[in-house]
This record gives C-alpha cells, structure tokens and sequence, in this order.
C-alpha cells in the first residue's frame, strides 16, 4: 500500500474515534459544558491538558524550528514547559479551589469589576483566535501535502470534526476525545524518533541517542557541529543570541504558557484541590515525553539533512525535495549555474518562495527540473530555501521509513492541530455565552438558554477558525508572540495577586492589565508591522526581542498595579474572605 | 490554635516551600540552562557527547521540571493533612 492509503486510513479511522466519543459524551448541562461536569480523573486530565496544550506548532514546527536554531532552540523547550511549574505552585490549586468556570469570571469576581471582567474577555478571546488561526493552518498543510486534496477541503473537514464534539460534547467531549488525541499523537511522533535513533545512533531511546555515537564512531553531536562549520554555519551546541534575550523569550514563553486561559481552564474540570496540583503533574510528564525528544529529532533531521542534500546535483537529489518543493515549501536557485546544490548561512532570496508559471497554470521549470521562483536576489551564495514547518513531517521521508509511518504521523499531526483548536474554542464559546451573556448582559438567563447560546457560540467560532485557516493571514506566525506577550503581561500578573496578595485591588488590577497590554502591544506592534525593517537586535529596547517583551510587560503590570493598590482603598471585606478561602483546600 | 491561625500557618507553610521550588527552578533553567551554559559546555557528561550546558537547557531542565511538580504535591498533600485542612472525598 502507498503513503495516501495509510494515510486515508489512519485518518479516517482516528476521525471516527473522535467522533464516537463525542457521542457517548455528550454534554447535558452548562457545568458539563464549562468544566466536564468536575469529574475528570486526574491522569485523564492530565492527557486532555496535554493534547490540549500540544499544538500544530508543538508536534509539526518545533522540532524543525530547533533543527534550524541550535542551541537557541532551547528557549522553546524549557520556555513551554517551565511554565507548567508555575502553573501547578502558582495558579492551578487555587483556581480550583475558586472553582467557577471562566479566567474571567475569576477576574470579575476577585476585582469586584465588569470593567476587568470585559478587559479579561477580550483578552482571552484575542488570544484564543491568534491561536486557532495556526491550527487550523496546519490541518491544511497535512491534507494538502498527504491527501493531495485542496487546503480548503481538508480545512473543512477539520472543521467539521471539531464541530461535531466540540458543540455537542462542550468541555465533556473535549476532554475524552483530547485523551485519544494525545495517544495518537504521541505514538505518531515517537514511532519516527525511534527509527531514526536506532538508525542514527543505535539506540532506541532519542533522548539518549543524540548523545551518542554514530556508526562511524563519532559523537553525533559533534558530528553536527563538524557539518555545520564545514558548510559555513555557526556552532549547533553553542548560543548564537545574547543572554540577556535568552532568557527574557524563555521567561515570556513561561509565563504565558502559565495564563493562557485554555491551559488555565483545564484544572477546573476535576474533583478536588489535590486533584489539580497532581494533574498539573501529569500534564508535564505527558508533554515531556514529546519536549525531550524534539531536541533529538532536530538533530538527527539536521544531520541527515546537511549529510544528504548539499552538494548534491539536484538531478539526483532525494525524492522528498521535489515533493516539497511542489507543495511551496522547498525552492532552490542555482546561483552558480552548475546544477548542484549549494546550501550554506543566509537566505536564497528574498522572502517566502513565490514560483513562476506559465500563463495555463503549469509550473515554470528550469533547466535542471527544477520550479524557477521570482523572488528577488539578496547578497550571498545560499541556494537553498526550506521551510522550517517541514522537518518533523519530513522527517520519515528523508529517512525512508515506511510508508505507514509517514501516514502515522500525518494523523498525529491534525490530533495535535485538533485537540488545541477544540480547547479554544470552547474559551471562546465560554468568554461569550458566560461571561458576556449570562455575566454582563442577560444575568437571568435561564440553563437551557446559556446552554444553547455556548452551542451557538462554540458553532460561529469553529466557522470563524475556518475561515481564518483558509485564508491565513499573513501574520499568523508574528501574532504567536503577541499571544504569549499578552497572556504574560495581562493575565499572569492579576491572577498572581489575586491570589497572594489580599491587599492589591480592583484599581491596580485595571491599570496593572492596561499598562502591560499596552506596553507589550506598542512593541510588538511597531517591530513586526509598523518598522519591521528596524526589527534587530540594534533597535530594541536592551536588547529584548518582541518574542521577550512580555516579561517587561509583565514587570510593568506588577509595579504599576502595586503602586496604585497602595493609593487607593484596600477592596472589600467580602473579597478578602474569597482570598483567604481559595488558600485553603478544605473548609470555608 | 483557633481555625483563622492554622490557615494563617498553613498559607506561611505554603509560601515557604513555594519559595524553594522556584528558587530550583531559576536555577536549573535560567542558571545552568542559559546564564551558566557556556561555561558548562566546558564539561561533558562522560560516556555521552552532550556538553552539560547544552543538556541543561535541551533535557535536564524539563527533568527537574516535572520533578519539582511531583515533589510539590507529596509536600502539600501533606501539609495539608498536618494542618487539618484536606479535602473531603
């Protein structure tokens, strides 16, 4: 059987699962809906928050991105899960202790403000669509590049699978079907790494076998490291960024991942105090399978990449170039005429490849075989562009697995694009049929209404992802910081001290959100949009790239709501006793 | 002690050990994964070709990560039965 077979059949089989398991949980109430009614076991939990949390860019772009970064890459692996830390010390238990069903309503309630509440529903719905819009991106690149099938169908399809247990199964049939997902998709992308362990190093665990040797008996690391110098790029093993940068990115990609409302709302769903902190536990080991084998599948995707393609006449390079090559992703321009590729630091040209074609449509090809491209030159001799998305799902391809491991891992792909669509989207659906309707709005609403508005709610925003995965805007990978930024510079500081600090109130709370979100925004805005000819390491602020600013917004956020709290009047006796009754587990 | 000082103890208890976890957290990430690095990469982990800072910062970390969490809760489950103030099943 070919690749497209598998690949239909492992697909569609996983779909149906999905499907099935929305039917046999399906939501009956709004606190089904919210949070799974708060039965949720602990490790089920665990997995759903995983899945939940593993995205597109988790499972399909990391590694890739690692591959390409080096030892920088590492903000991405210690960034996305340091936070699950202060997730579980910080936030996790008292939330649940707090127990209603929103971020929003947590804000609303500790700060005795619509005011807040709104600003926190704008924030959660902002951050939620930035998100989804990634999502659902990748669900059309794995049908169009493994199904052949158009962008637009395959996102459809998707669509129409997260419609289904997302607006009948709320919350309830999230979490299962999110507990399927993480199976599959962490199968999907261990299976790979094993191969390509054994057959790099010898040794079927990743995690160890980038640091071994390979046949030839070298360490594979520095190996890499020889390739790389060889073919004119710096050090793989050491830090190229400055450390300051470092670690600001790292600090902003921590304590965002710790107020991202969809993380945030998954510790709602189970019984007991004790239940979320050991769920929080769960969650990172579930995650960490996958975080600690990225940094071996970059390596061993790197090496087989520099070992296979430079050099190479493009006549006889490996089949996958031109195969990418035909979905957008891979180009080459043969600068020196001589047929072979020659890859090296810099870019081929400028920009994302746009190819020529002949005025019936058909590709225009150049004297090798190869798609011509008119983008414009830029200095240097590099002749290779390739996308970085490509690598994990190339990944098997490049190593020439199976046929039915490449299909695996295009499964494992939409799970992971799926699951984290379906989380939230049902913030989104929470944010307006909760917090806008029945907290601001319509405050008499009765079940049944607020019930069927979350459905509604839950339908109009898997039709808008769709259309924001059909029509990519192209911005979507500029926004992921802004969603980070954001979640660090509004969220994270207010629930903080909602929580540890009786005497910070409903003033330093809005001003607190207001200033960080503005600062971050202003940033982020004016690198990536208004000056992003300005966007280097010369021009920002201490040298702090936009991807980091949301920690100094989240400084600012501090001092400025604890310098108002101080000025203005402590808040009410009603709200102290909350705080001093979501400290305690039992009791009150 | 009267109910509104244990949970005042409880919570003090609480932030303290809060504060330890995080100090270790700092330290194995920013510390030896991104500040302490380059000089760990003096160091190799023998029999192995990672550079310690190297692995810090690609897998020791997130170890450490998932273990200050587990830790956490075998603490906290237990200070809360030391305080009286476990949940009811």
């Amino acid at each position: 059987m070919d690749v497209q077979a598998w690949t239909w059949i492992f697909v569609g089989s996983s779909f149906a699962l999905y499907i099935a398991i929305a039917f046999w949980s399906r939501a009956r109430s709004t606190g089904e809906f919210y949070v799974a009614g708060k039965h949720v076991s602990p490790i089920a939990n665990g997995m759903a928050t995983a899945a939940d949390w593993m995205s597109a860019a988790s499972f399909i772009g990391m590694a890739g991105l690692i591959s390409f970064l080096g030892a920088d890459g590492a903000v991405y692996l210690m960034g996305w899960t340091g936070g699950y830390v202060l997730l579980a010390l910080l936030l996790a238990p008292y939330l649940r202790k707090f127990g209603k069903y929103t971020v929003p309503d947590f804000v609303g309630e500790r700060y005795y403000s619509q005011t807040a509440r709104l600003v926190a529903v704008v924030c959660a719905i902002f951050i939620s669509f930035t998100y989804v819009a990634g999502q659902m991106r990748g669900v059309g690149i794995v049908f169009s590049r493994f199904l052949e099938v158009d962008i637009t169908l395959g996102v459809i399809i998707g669509m129409g699978v997260v419609f289904t247990y997302a607006v009948l199964g709320g919350m309830k049939g999230i979490t299962y079907t999110q507990v399927a997902q993480y199976c599959v998709l962490i199968f999907a992308y261990m299976v790979p790494a094993i191969f390509l362990s054994l057959m790099i190093a010898g040794n079927p665990l990743p995690q160890l076998g980038f640091g071994g040797a390979n046949e030839a008996g070298l360490w594979v690391l520095d190996r890499l490291d020889g390739l790389q110098h060889e073919l004119g790029f710096s050090s793989y093993t050491e830090y190229d960024w400055s450390m300051i940068n470092i670690a600001c990115i790292t600090g902003a990609l921590m304590l965002g991942t710790a107020g991202l409302p969809h993380v945030i709302i998954r510790f709602y769903t189970v019984r007991r105090v004790r239940d979320a902190r050991i769920s929080a536990g769960w969650a990172l080991l579930f995650i960490a399978v996958l975080y600690t084998s990225a940094p071996a599948i970059a390596v061993f995707a790197r090496t087989n990449l520099l070992e296979n393609v430079p050099g190479q006449s493009y006549a006889n390079a490996p089949t996958w170039v031109s195969a990418w090559e035909d979905s957008g992703l891979i180009a080459w321009r043969d600068h020196d005429g001589n047929g072979a590729i020659h890859y090296t630091d810099g870019s081929a040209f400028k920009g994302k490849p746009s190819y020529e074609a002949h005025p019936d449509g058909r590709p225009m090809r150049g004297e090798h075989g190869q798609r011509l491209v008119k983008n414009d030159d830029v200095d240097g001799v590099n002749e290779l562009y390739i996308d970085r998305d490509i690598m994990v799902l190339a990944n098997p391809e490049i190593a020439g697995l199976p046929p039915w491991v490449i299909a695996l891992v295009a499964a494992g792909g939409l799970a992971a694009a799926l699951s984290t669509a379906a989380g939230l989207l049902l913030v989104v659906s929470s944010a307006v049929s909760h917090d806008l309707l029945k907290g601001t709005i319509a405050p008499q609403i009765s079940e049944r209404g607020e019930l069927r508005a979350a459905r509604i709610a839950a339908a109009f925003a898997v039709i808008m992802a769709g259309v924001l995965g059909i029509y990519p805007p192209d911005y979507v990978a500029a926004v992921v910081a802004f969603a980070f930024g954001l979640a660090a510079s509004s969220f994270f500081p207010v629930i903080v001290m909602g929580i540890f600090s009786k005497r910070f109130n409903r003033e330093g709370a809005i001003v607190g959100m207001t200033c960080g979100l503005l600062f971050t925004t202003a940033y982020i805005v004016w690198f990536k949009f208004i000056s992003p000819e300005t966007n280097n390491a010369d021009h920002w602020f201490l040298g702090i790239s936009p991807e980091g600013i949301g920690i100094i917004g989240m400084l600012l956020n501090f001092i400025t709501g604890i310098g108002v709290s101080m000025l203005t009047s402590p808040p009410p006796d009603d709200v102290k006793k909350l705080v001093e009754s979501i400290r305690i587990p039992g009791e009150g | 002690m009267q109910p509104g000082d244990r949970h005042r103890a409880y919570f003090k208890a609480n932030l303290k050990v809060i504060a330890v976890l995080l100090a270790i957290w700092a330290f194995v990430s920013f510390g030896c994964g991104i500040f302490l690095a380059p000089w760990l990469n003096e160091f190799r982990i023998p029999g192995t070709g990672f550079k310690l800072g190297f692995w810090m910062a690609n897998q020791g970390s997130i170890y450490v990560f998932v273990l200050l969490i587990f830790i956490y809760v075998w603490i906290m489950n237990r200070l809360d039965r030391a305080y009286g103030v476990e949940e009811s099943d």
